[in-house]
């Protein structure tokens, strides 16, 4: 297979499609639409089921229909379709049915803008739907990643009966960089054993998110939490990159994380001991994977687009082990490598306490200063 | 002398203690859902979308596949597993505050998009899950727990006649109500559902039924008062009849 330059949102769409999607719905959204648009001609022509919803309400509830019929099925949107998908979202994960969503992040909250942000962190990551769930979350830096990543999503919410949701940083769904796409996959050919088809020769199958009966919720929730541990202890990816002999480690997901990693290399040129955890699940969370490193680090800098989601996340992992920085931008701002390397720069001089809770008032100094100077 | 079995339970329904309160019509329109499958033959591949609502526990009587939507979105659920599940039959059975209040859009759109799905839509003129709260069809002047001095059109809105609205829309090909409040207007109503599935089965789109029903419980009137308050006060208001029936649904003999 060779490269090809594709659009971010069309080439996440083609794997979707070479994946074995057989049912697409989603409502237009920038910065997320190419996806749609791109379905809308791809899906027809293999006779596969596409359809412009006329909301992200009715949206996921196609989706969550097609899950339920045992077809692989997904759609596309962006942080306030997310918002509105919340309620179906909520019982795709009740009813354990397979579903995959792609949130091509955009600012917020409110209307925001559609710039590129990691703000959607928590909405995604801790649920966004009511009741007990984990979704998993998978968090590509690249084009070429989030392609891959969209077959291992159809892969992990079928073998977990779980929702799968890809946060994709607007930059990613709007550039073009050269990426290969996986082979085109066999569909599934036989429904799922669970999956409604048609009661013949056999038992009816219901498929329900309710449990009238308090004792059957929770051994549903206990159902879900279990299967969410065995997720915890087989699913977690992240990638490492000079931490070997690091003495500052920064962690940070997504485009940031990827911005992160060019000052990093610069850094290293400079002979700052740095290095790069950047989490490909951010759930399941690499707890185990930060808890370590913060035993061998001197300083711990957190880098995201947004106000410090993961940052909680981290902070939990390292339990005091490590001061820990942070450093974002905000408002659909991507960061620039100089300004992380900046930040490098900085902690790597700095060697005090850090109180819980000033890294991020120390943040707001030092981003309020950088915008005064017009940077 | 020899014994003619003449009625029995439809294979399509399951031997299961109904939970519907007494004098409620659900248990008749299960019925009538129920023989028309059978009598059709198709069974074996419906597939239902139960509602929220008193009926949201419907699967537990049907004798075939089921799925139970979010509140007012069975139209967009059916409409996901038919998109991609074509050879099945597949139908929401919904009530008026999941169809005509919070899934409007949903039921709506189904019907622009003249959806090949089939919809059972039971007007009782009342929420029955909650307890009595004033429905998007509850009629003026109507005392509910929610308008306790009445639906006060002035500040509540009108109620809304569905079956009327969605036949202005291209999309659906058959759109009709019909009550429940007696045995003339039950074997016209099987008439209706018989021909609803029908247009799916031709792939003809969009079918709806609307069946007027009763909910004695919560209009606090005896089984029979409220299949009275059926024919003499929501009949005037919804007029059982045919809104639309395209040529070709016409054309299928039922």
């Amino acid at each position: 297979m060779t490269k090809e330059l594709m659009k971010g949102n069309e080439a996440f769409a083609e794997a979707a499609v070479r994946a074995g999607v057989e049912g697409f719905f989603g409502y237009p959204i920038t910065p997320a639409s190419e996806f749609l648009e791109y379905m809308a001609k791809r899906m027809p022509e293999l006779g596969r089921a596409f359809l412009q919803a006329e909301s992200e309400v009715a949206a996921i509830n196609m989706v969550y229909g097609a899950a339920c019929a045992g077809k692989r099925t997904l759609t596309a949107t962006s942080s306030p379709g997310i918002s509105l998908m919340s309620e179906g979202l909520s019982y795709i994960a009740g009813t354990e049915v397979p579903a995959v969503v792609v949130n091509v992040m955009r600012g917020g909250p409110g209307l925001g803008n559609i710039a590129p942000s990691q703000s959607d962190y928590n909405q995604m990551v801790k649920g966004g739907g009511h009741g007990d769930y984990f979704p998993i979350v998978l968090a590509p830096a690249t084009v070429q990643e989030a392609i891959d990543y969209i077959t291992l999503a159809f892969d992990l919410a079928e073998k977990y009966r779980s929702l799968v949701y890809i946060i994709v940083d607007g930059n990613l769904g709007q550039m073009m960089e050269p990426a290969e796409l996986p082979p085109m996959r066999k569909l599934l050919e036989e429904p799922p054993e669970w999956s409604v088809y048609g009661a013949k020769d056999r038992e009816p199958h219901i498929l329900t998110s309710i449990y009238i009966d308090p004792p059957d919720e929770e051994v549903t929730n206990i159902r879900l939490l279990k299967r969410w541990m065995e997720v915890e202890k087989n699913e977690i990816r992240y990638k490492e990159y000079d931490l070997e002999d690091a003495e500052i480690a920064i962690i940070s997901f997504g485009v940031a994380g990827r911005v992160a990693l060019s000052a990093v290399r610069t850094a290293r040129e400079e002979g700052i001991k740095v290095g790069l955890l950047r989490p490909i699940t951010v759930a399941p969370f690499p707890k185990e994977a930060i808890a370590e490193l913060s035993k061998r680090v001197r300083r711990i800098l957190v880098v995201e687009m947004n106000t410090g989601q993961m940052l909680e996340d981290v902070k939990q992992a390292v339990a005091g082990r490590a001061p820990i920085e942070f450093y974002g931008r905000i408002g659909g701002i991507t960061p620039l490598p100089d300004e992380i390397l900046e930040e490098i720069r900085r902690v790597n001089q700095n060697s005090g306490e850090m109180v819980d809770g000033m890294e991020k008032v120390e943040w707001l100094e030092r981003l309020e200063a950088r915008i005064e100077r017009g940077e | 002398m020899a014994m003619n079995l003449v009625y029995t339970r439809p294979e399509s329904l399951t031997k299961t203690t109904t939970h519907y309160c007494p004098g409620c019509t659900h248990g008749v329109a299960h019925r009538l859902v129920a023989e028309v499958l059978d009598e059709m033959g198709i069974r074996e591949k419906a597939i239902g979308v139960a509602p929220v609502g008193c009926s949201v526990f419907a699967y537990n009587y049907f004798n075939h596949d089921f799925v139970e939507a979010a509140h007012g979105r069975a139209p967009a659920m059916a409409t996901g597993i038919k998109r991609v599940r074509p050879e099945n039959t597949v139908y929401t059975y919904q009530g008026d505050g999941d169809l005509a209040s919070i899934g409007m859009a949903e039921i709506t759109h189904a019907a622009i998009r003249g959806e090949n799905i089939t919809v059972i839509f039971i007007n009782n003129a009342i929420y029955g899950m909650t307890g009595g709260q004033m429905a998007p069809t509850t009629l003026p002047g109507m005392k509910t727990t929610s308008s306790p001095l009445g639906r006060d059109v002035e500040m509540m809105g009108y109620p809304v006649r569905m079956v009327e609205m969605l036949a202005t829309i291209d999309g659906t090909s058959y759109a009709v109500r019909r009550s429940l409040h007696n045995p003339a207007n039950i074997r016209k109503a099987k008439k209706a559902i018989r021909r609803a599935f029908e247009v799916q089965e031709h792939g003809l789109g969009f079918a709806i039924v609307e069946l007027l029903s009763s909910c004695p419980t919560n209009l606090k009137l005896t089984p029979n008062e409220a299949l009275d308050f059926l024919a003499d006060q929501m009949v005037p208001y919804y007029p059982l009849g045919d809104y639309k029936v395209q040529a070709e649904v016409k054309a299928i003999r039922v």
